[in-house]
C-alpha cells in the first residue's frame, strides 16, 4: 500500500516520510521551539553593522584552530622529539606544511579578529547594562587567546620559540616573592627545556581548549539572551526609525559569506607565505640578533624595554608590569563606570579611554618594530 | 535546455556544485595528509626481496620474525637445517603467529589456529587459508628471501 503510493508520487511520499521523521525528532528534541526562537532573532541594521561580523570571524578562526590543531596532533610529538616531528610535518608529510601554515596563520588572524571585536564593542559601548558579563567573558577569552598563542609558539621547539618563551617567562619571574616559584613551576625547572614543551603541550591542547569552550559557551549564550547591542548614535533615534534584519536567514547568510571570505584569505596566506621552521632550539646558543616577540606582544615588550632604559633594574620591570595590570583592570571595569545608555560625561570618558588604549597599543607596536 | 529548468533550480544547482568543489578542494589535502603513512607503507610493500646475513639466522630448531617490507615474515630453520619462510600474519584475524618446535607446528595464540611448519598449510582451527610462502635461497654468507 505504502509502496504503491510511493510509486505514484515519489516526491510526495518522500516529503511525507520527511515530515514523519521531523515530527518524531521534534517531539523528543523540541526542535520547533528552537526554530521559533531563531526565527524571531533580529540584528540591528545601521552604518556600523559591519562590526557585528568580527565576533563571528573570531569564532570561525577558533573552529579552524580546533580542526587544524587535531590534524597536527596526529603527527606532533611533544618533548625531546618535538622539533623532529614538526620538521617532518613541515617537510615530509603530504600537505603537512599547509596544515601547519593554516594553524599558524589562523592563530595570528584570530588574535587580530579578537582585538577588532573588542575595540568595536568598546566604541559601540556594547558593554553597558545588561551586557557586562558579555564584556568580561570576552576579556577572559582574549586573555586565553594570548595564552594559546604564547604556549603554541614554543611547541615547534626551534630557536625563536625557545628565546620567545625564555623572555616571556622572565615577566612572571620578576614578580617579587613568588615570581621565581611560579616561573619554575610553569617551565618545569630553572630554565626552558623540553620538559617545558611537554607542559605547554598539555596546556595548549587540553586545559586551554576546555576552559576556552566553557567560557565561549557562556559568551554565546549571553549574546543569544541579550541580542546585538545598538550603538548610542542609534539609540538616540526614535524607535520607528530604527531598522533591523532577521538573524535567520538574512544575517546568517551574510555571516556565512564573511566566513567564506575570511577562510579564503586564510588559505591564500597559508599557501603563499607558508610558515617556516627555524634551526632546532639549542639551550647553549646565544640569542640571535633582533629577536623579538610576536606582534601581539610587541607593545608589552616595548614598554618593558623603554622602562628598562629609563629606570634600570627590577623597578622598571615591575613598573611596566604594574602599568599593564592597571590598564587591564581599568579596561575590565569599563562597564561599571560607563553603565547608562545616556551619552553623559562618563560615556565620553570611556570613549577617550578606548581611544587612548587603541592608539597606545598601535603606537607602542610600531615603535617596537621601528626600534628593532 | 530542459523545459522545467527554472532560474531557481539553476542557481541552487550552481551553488551546490560550487559547495561540492569547495569541499573537495579542502577534503583532498586533508585526505592526503591523513593517508601519508599508509602511502609510505604501500611504497614499502613493493619490497620483494631482503637479505639476511648468516649470523642473524635463527639457530636450528627455532624461528625468527622479520620485517619484510611493510609486513612481517617468519623464518623457520628446521632441525635438518632446511629453511622456510612464510608470512607471519595469521590468515584468520591478523595476529602474528609463533613457531613451536616442540609441537612441530606454527601456532596462532589469538584463536588457536595451527599451520604446518614446512608448507604453511592451515591444519586446524579457524584460519581459512594457508600462510603465504616466500622463497628462501642460501648464498655464501647470507640468505635471500624473495616474494614469488
Amino acid at each position: 500500500m505504502w509502496r504503491g503510493s510511493m510509486a505514484k508520487s515519489s516526491s510526495a511520499g518522500l516529503s511525507a516520510l520527511g515530515a514523519r521523521v521531523w515530527n518524531w525528532c521534534d517531539e523528543r528534541l523540541a526542535l520547533s521551539s528552537i526554530w521559533a526562537i531563531a526565527e524571531k532573532k533580529t540584528v540591528p541594521l545601521h552604518r556600523h553593522t559591519f562590526w557585528y561580523f568580527w565576533g563571528g570571524i573570531s569564532l570561525l578562526l577558533f573552529i579552524v584552530q580546533a580542526i587544524t590543531g587535531v590534524l597536527l596532533l596526529i603527527y606532533y610529538r611533544p618533548g625531546p622529539e618535538a622539533y623532529d616531528s614538526v620538521r617532518s610535518i613541515t617537510y615530509d608529510i603530504q600537505f603537512g606544511w599547509f596544515v601547519r601554515s593554516l594553524h599558524s596563520w589562523a592563530a595570528n588572524l584570530m588574535v587580530f579578529a579578537v582585538f577588532v571585536h573588542m575595540f568595536s564593542v568598546a566604541f559601540m559601548k556594547a558593554y553597558r547594562r545588561p551586557r557586562e558579563f558579555g564584556w568580561w567573558t570576552g576579556l577572559a577569552l582574549m586573555g586565553l587567546v594570548l595564552v594559546f598563542g604564547f604556549s603554541g609558539y614554543l611547541l615547534p621547539w626551534d630557536e625563536l620559540s625557545y628565546f620567545a618563551t625564555a623572555v616571556g617567562l622572565e615577566i612572571p619571574r620578576s614578580l617579587p616573592g613568588v615570581g621565581a616559584l611560579i616561573a619554575n613551576i610553569v617551565q618545569g625547572g630553572p630554565e626552558v627545556s623540553t620538559v617545558t614543551v611537554q607542559r605547554f603541550f598539555a596546556l595548549h591542547v587540553f586545559v586551554l581548549p576546555l576552559v576556552f569552550m566553557g567560557i565561549l559557551g557562556v559568551h554565546l549564550a549571553l549574546i543569544m539572551k541579550h541580542g546585538s547591542a545598538v550603538p548610542p548614535s542609534e539609540e538616540a533615534r526614535p524607535e520607528r526609525e530604527r531598522r533591523s534584519i532577521p538573524f535567520f536567514p538574512n544575517f546568517a547568510t551574510q555571516d556565512l559569506v564573511m566566513w567564506l571570505i575570511c577562510f579564503n584569505v586564510l588559505c591564500v596566506m597559508a599557501f603563499v607565505f607558508p610558515w617556516q621552521l627555524g634551526k632546532p632550539a639549542d639551550p647553549l646558543a646565544s640569542a640571535p640578533e633582533g629577536i623579538h616577540p610576536e606582534w601581539y606582544f610587541m607593545s608589552q615588550f616595548q614598554v618593558l624595554k623603554v622602562l628598562g632604559e629609563w629606570i634600570p633594574g627590577y623597578l622598571g620591570e615591575i613598573l611596566g608590569i604594574g602599568l599593564f595590570t592597571l590598564g587591564g583592570v581599568l579596561w575590565g571595569l569599563l562597564p561599571l563606570y560607563d553603565n547608562t545608555s545616556q551619552s553623559g560625561v562618563r560615556a565620553r570618558h570611556a570613549t577617550w579611554l578606548a581611544l587612548i588604549a587603541l592608539i597606545g597599543l598601535l603606537a607602542l607596536t610600531i615603535w617596537g618594530y621601528a626600534g628593532l | 535546455m530542459p523545459a522545467d529548468l527554472t532560474r531557481r533550480k539553476l542557481i541552487w544547482g550552481g551553488l551546490g556544485a560550487a559547495a561540492a568543489a569547495y569541499a573537495g578542494a579542502l577534503g583532498y589535502p586533508v585526505y592526503r595528509y591523513l593517508a601519508d603513512p599508509a602511502e609510505e607503507a604501500a611504497e614499502l610493500a613493493k619490497v620483494t626481496e631482503m637479505e639476511l646475513p648468516e649470523e642473524e639466522l635463527p639457530a636450528a630448531g627455532s624461528a625468527t620474525i622479520l620485517q619484510f617490507g611493510a609486513r612481517k615474515a617468519i623464518l623457520i630453520r628446521h632441525d635438518d637445517d632446511t629453511m622456510v619462510c612464510f608470512s607471519a600474519v595469521c590468515t584468520h584475524l591478523g595476529c602474528t603467529v609463533a613457531y613451536q618446535a616442540d609441537q612441530d607446528r606454527i601456532y596462532c595464540a589469538c584463536h588457536g589456529g595451527v599451520y604446518d611448519p614446512r608448507t604453511g598449510q592451515n591444519v586446524s582451527g579457524p584460519p581459512p587459508r594457508p600462510l603465504e610462502e616466500f622463497n628462501v635461497e642460501r648464498l655464501d654468507g647470507k640468505v635471500v628471501i624473495r616474494r614469488a
